[in-house]
């Protein structure tokens, strides 16, 4: 299978690989997927008083169209506020990203990792998870 | 001056020797006769030539060339070996014993000798990728007709005990068929030494072109017979109709003579070279063999590098290197090889492996440069992969409670 040059961009330099220390207050980690199923996500942010994310940070174990996926998120997620980050959605990854049908699982799980860090962030500053419907099929 | 891309899928596909296109070339556009045509000189050539070929072929697995009959391929001299023998031998038994590891034409033809009315018993491999010999005689009934077991495995190239499952058949006076797709050629296979019955290869797998392949039927001790499943002129001792691809027959007798001469000296060098990217490539943390380094052929070794994902290893070089995944990202669905499943490897490990396929056209230079890209990626990889960083903290994966999707 041929990948997008995009997919191809991000996999050779990808942005924000890292770790944020996951103790700390104002850092929200998402981890997402299941080794078993070839792919597992790691996506952190970090968020300052105004509710804006300062930083985020990605580690995944996946296909090359899962790792882009992460890279991209992480990209996106840096200078929004929280509740914009909410927003973001899956298709807009894949079509940022030319992901064709078998790999749109890859952009399910980055949304998925997005709507983790974020519940974590907010738990531990005294706010409610929130709810998010069942994704759609991965 | 190395030339990219490299080529180690030699398990899917061999590349044709110049030498066999050379014998092959005269036969599409002077030589295009009918080998079933009786009457004039065209039909004569033809015939020749592939009684000239079947005798090659013949010759490397040390059988008679009438108990050569030509196939379009493993898929088709599998089916008919299996469903031929069903219905030959129908007022038998409907019993067949197989493997869970076998090719998908041999898994796939004995489902549906099941949804016809057959029984199958599959045996499991243990981590290895071997059989229990005294589970497979134990399977065996008074209705067992055939057990199907192959000679080696196209995944890992663990080399199944041919010898002594052709013992155990003997004793109970079941017929074996082997799939040796991935072993003729590579591998010294007599089919009297070593007791087989029916065998599938194929000619693209051994140096020779696609679209061609054999299915070995015993004449003798004891004489095996089965029944057509393509029907109409009676080619092939009436086992196979169809005109016979000659230009395809006649590359495939020459693949099969470069085989036989080259054998030894091609599989010391190709070893050597398989041993060296092995011993490199285990250098690497958490890197493991899946299947028998023991029994093994020669050209193929199969490595998982744990923590890494397979497709997005390939992707760190495969515009370079043409390698094979154990993982099916690629696929709709996200079941990894159900070969290094059978082993008992874990679906995690299953998704990190790669599959080396060496060749006759391999060189060290290649070998060199594999091992360089390979050890990069993975390092690289590692570097952001969350179930490495766990791992170096000590976490233990099987604690995590995975959000499955």
């Amino acid at each position: 299978m041929a990948y997008s040059e995009k997919v191809i961009d991000h996999y050779q330099n990808p942005k924000n690989v890292g770790t944020l220390d996951k103790s700390a207050k104002n850092v929200g980690t998402g981890l997402v997927g299941a080794p078993e199923c070839g792919d597992v996500m790691r996506l952190q942010i970090q968020v300052d008083d105004a509710g804006v994310i300062t930083d985020a940070k990605f580690k995944t174990f996946g296909c090359g169209s899962a790792i882009a996926s992460s890279s991209l998120a992480t990209e996106w997620l840096k200078g929004k506020s929280v509740d914009e980050a909410l927003k973001i959605d899956n298709m807009a990854i894949v079509e940022e990203l030319n992901l064709p049908p078998v790999k749109i699982h890859c952009s399910v799980l980055a949304e998925d990792a997005i709507k983790s860090a974020i519940n974590d962030y907010r738990v531990k500053n005294g706010l409610e998870e929130i709810k998010f419907a069942e994704s759609v099929v991965h | 001056m190395l030339k990219l891309p490299i080529y180690l899928d030699n398990n899917a596909t061999t590349p044709m020797d110049p030498r066999v296109l050379e014998a092959m070339t005269p036969y599409f556009l002077e030589h295009y006769g009918n080998a079933a045509s009786r009457n004039h000189p065209f039909g004569w050539e033809a015939e020749e030539a592939v009684d000239y070929a079947r005798e090659q072929v013949a010759k490397l697995i040390g059988a008679d060339p009438k108990e050569i009959i030509f196939t379009s391929g493993a898929t088709e001299s599998d089916n008919l070996a299996i469903k031929g023998v069903y219905e030959m031998y129908a007022s038998k038994g409907n019993h067949i014993i197989t493997v869970t590891t076998e090719h998908k034409a041999v898994l796939d033809t004995c489902k549906h000798i099941e949804k016809i009315g057959g029984e199958v018993t599959y045996l499991e491999v243990n981590a290895e990728g071997l059989i229990d010999l005294k589970q497979l005689e134990a399977s065996i009934k008074p209705t067992t007709i055939l057990i199907a077991i192959m000679y080696a495995n196209n995944e890992i190239g663990v080399l199944m005990p041919i010898k002594e499952i052709s013992a155990i058949a003997r004793k109970h006076g079941v017929l074996l068929f082997t799939d040796g797709t991935q072993a003729v050629g590579k591998v010294p296979v007599d089919v009297n030494k070593d007791g087989i019955d029916l065998m599938s290869f194929s000619a693209h797998k051994m140096y020779g072109p696609k679209g061609v392949g054999a299915l070995y039927v015993r004449r003798k001790n004891p004489r095996v017979k089965v029944t057509a499943q393509m029907d109409g002129g009676g080619h092939e001792r009436g086992m196979r109709s169809g005109t016979l691809n000659v230009p395809g027959i006649v590359g495939f007798g020459k693949a099969c003579e470069l085989c036989r001469l080259d054998m030894e000296e091609d599989t010391k060098r190709i070893s050597k070279l398989r041993d060296h990217l092995e011993t490199e490539l285990l250098k690497l943390e958490e890197a493991y063999v899946n299947g028998s380094r023991e029994h093994r052929l020669p050209h193929v070794t199969n490595i998982s590098f744990k923590y890494v994902e397979g497709e997005g290893l390939l992707m760190g070089f495969n515009k370079n290197i043409a390698l094979s995944s154990g993982s099916a990202c690629t696929s709709a669905s996200l079941e990894p090889s159900y070969v290094l499943k059978a082993l008992g490897l874990g679906d995690d490990l299953a998704h990190s492996s790669l599959r080396f396929g060496l060749g006759r056209f391999t060189t060290e230079e290649q070998i060199e440069y594999t091992i360089k890209a390979i050890s990069e990626t993975v390092l690289k990889l590692r570097e952001m992969s969350p179930l490495w960083e766990m791992y170096k903290e000590g976490i233990d994966l099987n604690t995590i409670e995975w959000a499955a999707h």
